[in-house]
């Protein structure tokens, strides 16, 4: 299964990957209308300190600890991508308790997001790999 | 081909059947199930009550779980017996069923206190399961106050699920904190106070004499007037089918790391069961979730002839309150036993870490709950804290606490 890969190595940090995901998944086809001026809720973000930076995103793990832990059945895996069912999640946050690459986050109405692999919006690629300018990240088989 | 035969129908028993079609696709299963709703986690009622789910979402799994998982799910039943000389169930309605491999996920039982004059309060509930939350909805109105004996998870979720729905919520409890089997005497307070701006009030340090009526007379001599009485004392796992055949219990029945139980082809899953501690380092009933669906995962698979271990059971607990968020995970070692704790707090937030030989042991979240799951797996994996950057980690759930080596395994290969 293709997956997001991250090589630090070659990441600058400039966060794009973080500006593409939160547009792919706004539902709007402006990007101004649907960034400018709001909160940001990105399902993968740039973590690091002085000269290393590196995204982190959903790993799509072969045992998601998540969906085991997920009270309401809202995660699941469909084809081994993990997935969520926002109209299930009531927001307990299991998952960020048991998510051991730390990948999942609050969303705007309070429910936990996840990267999806844009597989649900009709981007139908990861839009952060995308629009990486430097494939510090890459969707591919390992 | 094998009949398996699980008793209970909550979160552990979905995990057993996953678990077994893991490996059997074939062989029958059979399903007791007490409540008359397919699997449903019960920690949703107060979701419910507070309109943050539905009853067509509330559903554990999809509704054509069973039928795709090949199982017969015998509702409004309960197994009375197990005859374990020849392998069958007997249930209250006479019929016997047998079984090859049994796995018993009978949960927990709200333990209600003997209290003098319980008999004379009209309106009183437990808060487990959906039918609870059912009669204590049609019981309520805007003009309701509330009584909640216990200020404990259940407790605590009973008054958000009321909140807005009641005049009044009054929680007390025989302890001098809220939540005290996961919060201590730094982070009970601060939650008790964002609690108390929401309008809970609480009476803590004391405890029920007697009811008498809509009135509870308190042991400092106080007197609670109330309309609705939930009591959420405390569970005890239901163990009654093994121990009255001779199975090892104490206060759970106990598995070891295959959920197997002391009886041969008998195994045990959920709120039912003790078992290790890796944390505490010891046994223990860890009644949640995660533990529930993975131990019954583990006992599905060993059902059916796979092999599988589950040896890394901590407490771990993600609970919100009217909008404020408190994790907690692993075991509180003290100063006193030769561990470390580190804490870092202002007015409405807390990180606390306990660590002891070397190794996170245990945490306390409040509000700053971010990536949390990062210190879960520093506990479930043993993770010596020399191999990471530790001081930064207590500031920051991040990877830049961890080798670029880890880093590249973590993010560049297949986990």
């Amino acid at each position: 299964m293709k997956r997001v890969y991250v090589n630090e190595a070659w990441c600058l940090g400039c966060h794009l990957c973080e500006y593409n995901c939160a547009f792919a998944n706004s539902g709007l086809s402006d990007m101004v209308k649907a960034l400018k001026g709001k909160k940001l809720f990105p399902r993968i973000s740039v973590d690091g300190k002085d000269k290393i930076s590196f995204a982190v995103s959903c790993r799509h793990c072969n045992d998601p600890l998540c969906v085991k832990c997920c009270i309401s059945g809202a995660l699941h895996t469909d084809n081994g991508r993990v997935c969520i069912d926002k109209t299930k999640c009531v927001g307990c946050l299991s998952c960020i308790m048991a998510c051991p690459y730390g990948a999942l986050s609050v969303s705007e109405n309070g429910t936990a997001q996840k990267c999806e692999l844009c597989l649900e919006n009709t981007c139908g690629e990861p839009a952060c790999v995308k629009g990486c300018p430097n494939r510090a990240i890459v969707y591919e088989e390992r | 081909m094998k009949q398996y035969v699980i008793i209970g129908n909550g979160i552990a028993a979905a995990g057993c059947i996953e678990g077994i079609r893991s490996i059997d696709t074939e062989s029958h299963i059979v399903v007791v199930s007490k409540e008359s709703q397919p699997v449903y986690c019960r920690p949703l009622i107060s979701y419910y009550l507070e309109g943050k789910t539905t009853l067509d979402k509330i559903g554990y799994r999809p509704d054509d779980f069973y039928q795709k998982n090949g199982c017969e799910v015998l509702y409004h039943e309960t197994a009375i017996q197990i005859d374990h000389e020849n392998k069958a169930v007997v249930l209250s309605k006479g019929s016997t069923v047998p079984f090859s491999e049994l796995c018993i996920a009978t949960g927990s039982s709200p333990f209600v206190p003997p209290f003098d004059g319980l008999d004379s309060v009209k309106n009183h509930f437990s808060f487990i399961t959906l039918e609870d939350a059912f009669a204590l909805e049609k019981a309520i109105s805007p003009d309701s106050r509330v009584l909640i004996i216990g200020a404990g998870l259940i407790g605590l979720k009973c008054a958000e699920g009321l909140h807005d729905r009641v005049k009044s919520i009054m929680v007390c409890d025989l302890a001098d904190k809220i939540l005290s089997s996961i919060l201590d005497q730094d982070t009970a307070p601060m939650v008790q106070k964002f609690l108390e701006m929401h309008g809970i009030d609480f009476c803590l340090s004391d405890s029920v004499v007697r009811f008498d009526g809509n009135k509870a007379i308190m042991k400092s001599g106080k007197v609670i007037d109330f309309d609705i009485l939930v009591t959420a004392v405390g569970v005890r796992a239901n163990t009654a089918l093994i121990a009255e055949i001779g199975g090892t219990v104490n206060r759970g029945i106990v598995v070891n790391s295959e959920m197997r139980t002391s009886l041969d082809n008998v195994y045990a899953a959920g709120d039912c069961t003790e078992g290790f501690d890796l944390s505490f380092g010891d046994n223990r009933v860890l009644a949640l979730l995660p533990n529930a669906y993975i131990q019954g995962f583990t006992a599905g698979i060993n059902m059916a002839g796979g092999t599988k271990s589950f040896d890394n059971a901590i407490p771990m607990n993600s609970i919100g309150i009217l909008g404020l968020h408190v994790m907690t995970a692993g075991s509180y070692t003290s100063e006193k036993d030769g561990g470390t704790v580190y804490m870092q707090k202002d007015d409405t937030s807390c990180k606390k870490f306990f660590v002891r030989d070397g190794l996170l042991k245990g945490y306390i979240l409040v509000d700053k709950v971010e990536r949390g799951g990062i210190y879960t797996s520093l506990i479930r994996e043993q993770t010596p804290l020399e191999t990471v950057d530790f001081d930064l980690l207590k500031e920051n759930a991040s990877f830049m606490a961890f080798s670029s080596e880890s880093r590249r395994k973590k993010f560049g290969d297949v986990v």
